[in-house]
């Protein structure tokens, strides 16, 4: 049944997550706009969303369960475009531009998972 | 839900914004408090910023820090001096030391400051309208 649900639900809940997590370096490297020595840094959805989709355990048997590899998703650090002389590069426009983004990004795996969630209970009641 | 842990990030920032405000306030309103001597003359007030990191994840390079003042540092500059003979709080050379402020400076530290609080506040009120439709996910 779960494996059901989660085939239903295909990729978004990965990218639901993997969007929780992009906002949260961004408001970090908004955050400390003022902070001297800050890096910006940044999350490369694509490639972090590849890697928690394809990670998985490979099972040699076919009774084994199946497992997933935790992934850990590396930040990467902007390039500067104009570092400050205090050696922050936090650029404030890129990154409220990058963060208006990654929020309509979200709203949008949000509403794939409405609809999929609606699709299923439309089978489940055979409507 | 790491959403939350915006708020945190965001709340941190907004703090630390507020006492840069609150400094430059002190700053401007302090602008042209005359003294008798060059050591009790005011000096300008500036807070010290860093990235506040919390041992949570095991990763330092992944850990996302907040805000935090690490102090409030006075400037070293120079009083300015002027030659007022008739100041009641004159020396007994007739000088009068008024703290080296910009209030250039000082209004240009305020945008600044208000632009970033500005910012950080959208961020945690996007976050929560974010959070709330998770939270109304599949609810019909």
């Amino acid at each position: 049944m779960s494996k059901l649900i989660d085939a239903a639900l295909g990729i978004h809940p990965k990218a639901l997550s993997l969007g929780a997590r992009r906002l949260e370096v961004l408001a970090a490297n908004m955050a400390n706009a003022d902070t001297p020595g800050y890096k910006a840094r940044d999350l490369d959805f694509r490639s972090a969303l590849r890697e928690a989709t394809a990670a998985r355990l490979e099972q040699t048997h076919a009774r084994h369960l199946p497992g997933h590899a935790a992934t850990t998703e590396e930040l990467k650090y902007r390039v500067p475009n104009q570092p400050a002389l205090d050696g922050n590069t936090v650029d404030a426009e890129l990154e409220q531009t990058a963060f208006a983004e990654a929020a309509v990004r979200y709203q949008a795996s949000l509403d794939f998972l409405a609809s999929r969630i609606d699709g299923l209970r439309k089978a489940l009641r055979g409507e | 839900m790491s959403l939350f842990r915006i708020f945190d990030i965001a709340g941190s920032a907004l703090s630390a914004q507020s006492t840069r405000l609150n400094t430059v306030a002190s700053n401007i309103a302090n602008a042209e408090v005359a003294s008798s001597s060059a050591e009790d003359v005011y000096r300008s007030r500036q807070p010290v910023f860093a990235a506040l990191l919390r041992g949570e994840r095991g990763n330092a390079q992944n850990q996302l820090p907040g805000v935090q003042v690490l102090g409030i540092v006075e400037s070293q500059r120079p009083p300015r001096v002027e030659h007022l003979p008739g100041h009641p709080l004159a020396d007994e050379n007739g000088y009068v030391y008024f703290p080296a402020i910009s209030t250039v400076e000082e209004m240009a530290n305020m945008l600044s400051a208000a632009r970033s609080y500005q910012n950080n506040v959208e961020v945690a009120s996007t976050v929560k309208q974010l959070m709330l439709r998770t939270l109304q996910l599949g609810q019909r």
